[in-house]
């Protein structure tokens, strides 16, 4: 059975032409950055390419604006602690959204409940939308710190954020945004987006696990986040992961090149899907915005059956895509996102969301077509609920 | 994460459907947490000789269903009032710790069917099932 895989929003296989340029960093040129002699030269000099095809890629005026980190996690971790200890003085009062991923949830409640911090948790439209006027609204004196993602992991809605870079830029409050859903499916440019810090991960778009990178704006006042060495420019201690860096770069590089062919040949199969869903299945409700959304997102609410069971039927069948039910999500509630959407916890339950990646096909599309209308059928002859 | 025997009676759930001239029938759980069971139950000379389900929610919801609808089959309703979540799930050969709590309420579905057999009102706030909100501590 061939299998599909249809989870891009979770992680991406490493594209064969980046494990290749990466390989000779594990092995040959294994040198230590830091190091004054020719194997350290080399892995600098590899960083400082890499580097160079970061900044690139988001726009960023100097790579010296780039800091690598291990992923996308530690960039928001980095981004909003880093930018609260460095401010706290000023003010506590942090801006964010109810859809943010945990990684940025999560860190705001800490500094909530265990730094005194104060923290607005914005609303969104059903379509998953921040309202930029919203953000304004909740600005304060002692307002330090704007975070809304450039684009929901869920439900793909990509939200208003060079209005709300503006609104920021004008009320001199320093904004990041969680863009590591965006970049590298969609066009990022930092000062475009008049963003101070953006989080990037390189496993969502063809590079490996285990790298990203947070952009500082320079003179963008941020604590130090790692102690130790003199690595990132005295930001970030750890001996540099070169072969990591190395591939996000070669992804960073591919995926500027090829951004709109890419673009283009994800919308047209995320519109085959949404589609062919709407069309072959009943009582289904796409969930985010039609057009403001990420090439590769679909997510459905697919009434009266229940995420997991949809997942281990597809499973099944080789199909591997994910739920927002609260069997997945690993907790005793469904999605936070389908929630603040508006979505009833029975709906939200139901959730289904397939994210297509560069390596996806119309005869994976035609798979999911085939094989989702007889599971939900079978799901739904089982279901007290269902009533068809 | 689900054993073998949970993942078959996932793909080839027994006793699926309604039984029309039922004696009993109990609900159990609902849409805000995720699982909804019913059960149907067909008494015949104080044997259960047919029970039936339909079961809204995850792989453990269904399969705890199957499981619990065989077990009880054949039972005088003494011995199926006996039959607890923690043996469905037993049979079941184990269930992650996450689903023993949240997911496994076929027995408690099969005693309320019994219990509506036998003309004792149960209510909600009877039900064995409660969810436990933990959120995380930092």
């Amino acid at each position: 059975m061939k299998r599909v895989y249809m989870d891009n929003g979770a992680t991406t296989p490493t594209a064969p032409e980046v494990l290749e340029v990466m390989k000779p960093y594990f092995t040959d040129v294994f040198g230590n950055a830091s190091s004054f002699h020719s194997f350290g030269r080399e892995a600098r000099n590899a960083i400082t390419e890499a580097r160079d095809s970061v900044a690139k890629l988001i726009g960023a005026d100097d790579s010296r604006e780039i800091v690598f980190t291990s992923g996308g996690t530690e960039a928001d971790n980095y981004a909003i602690k880093g930018v609260a200890e460095a401010l706290e003085k000023k003010g506590k009062h942090i801006i964010t959204s109810s859809i943010e991923h945990h990684a940025v949830l999560h860190t705001c409640q800490y500094l909530e409940k265990k730094k005194g911090f104060e923290v607005t948790y914005l609303p969104v439209d059903e379509d998953g939308m921040v309202n930029p006027a919203d953000v304004k609204d909740a600005i304060k004196e002692d307002t330090i710190l704007i975070t809304i993602m450039m684009a929901n992991n869920e439900v793909g809605t990509i939200q208003p954020i060079v209005k709300i870079g503006e609104i920021a830029k004008e009320a001199g409050v320093t904004f990041h945004t969680d863009a590591v859903q965006a970049v590298g499916s969609i066009p990022v440019d930092v000062n475009q987006l008049n963003v101070d810090l953006l989080s990037l991960s390189g496993h969502k778009f063809n590079a490996p696990k285990g790298i990203g990178a947070l952009y500082i704006r320079k003179g963008t006042k941020v604590a130090k986040y790692l102690h130790g060495g003199a690595q990132e420019r005295n930001r970030r201690a750890t001996t540099e992961n070169v072969p990591g860096i190395v591939g996000l770069g070669k992804a960073c590089e591919i995926a500027l090149n090829a951004m709109d062919e890419k673009s283009a040949k994800l919308i047209a199969l995320r519109d085959r899907l949404i589609s062919g869903i709407e069309e072959q299945v009943d009582y289904v409700k796409l969930n985010g915005h039609r057009t403001e959304r990420l090439p590769g997102n679909v997510n459905f609410s697919i009434r009266y059956i229940e995420g997991e069971s949809i997942l281990m039927k597809l499973d099944l069948e080789g199909i591997a895509a994910s739920s927002g039910s609260a069997c997945t999500s690993g907790s005793l509630d469904p999605s936070h996102v389908l929630l603040a959407m508006g979505l009833t916890h029975e709906v939200a339950h139901g959730s289904l969301r397939l994210t297509l990646g560069n390596y996806n096909t119309e005869e994976d599309v035609d798979r999911i077509l085939d094989v989702l209308p007889k599971v939900v059928t079978d799901l739904r002859a089982m279901s007290p609920i269902y009533n068809g | 994460m689900y054993s073998d025997k949970v993942m078959e009676h996932f793909q080839n759930p027994r006793n699926v459907g309604e039984i029309p001239d039922a004696n009993g029938v109990g609900t159990v759980g609902n849409a805000k947490c995720g699982d909804i069971m019913k059960m149907f139950i067909k008494v015949e000379d104080n044997i259960i000789t047919d029970v039936k389900f339909k079961t809204f929610g995850c792989g453990a919801a269904i399969a705890t269903s199957s499981m619990a609808t065989e077990l009880a089959v054949g039972k005088t309703v003494e011995e199926a009032l006996e039959l607890t979540n923690k043996a469905v799930a037993e049979a079941l050969d184990g269930l992650p710790p996450a689903k023993m709590h949240c997911s496994n309420l076929a027995a408690d579905a099969l005693k309320k069917a019994i219990n509506n057999y036998l003309g004792i009102e149960t209510d909600d706030s009877d039900e064995v099932h409660h969810h436990h909100h933990e959120h995380d501590e930092f």
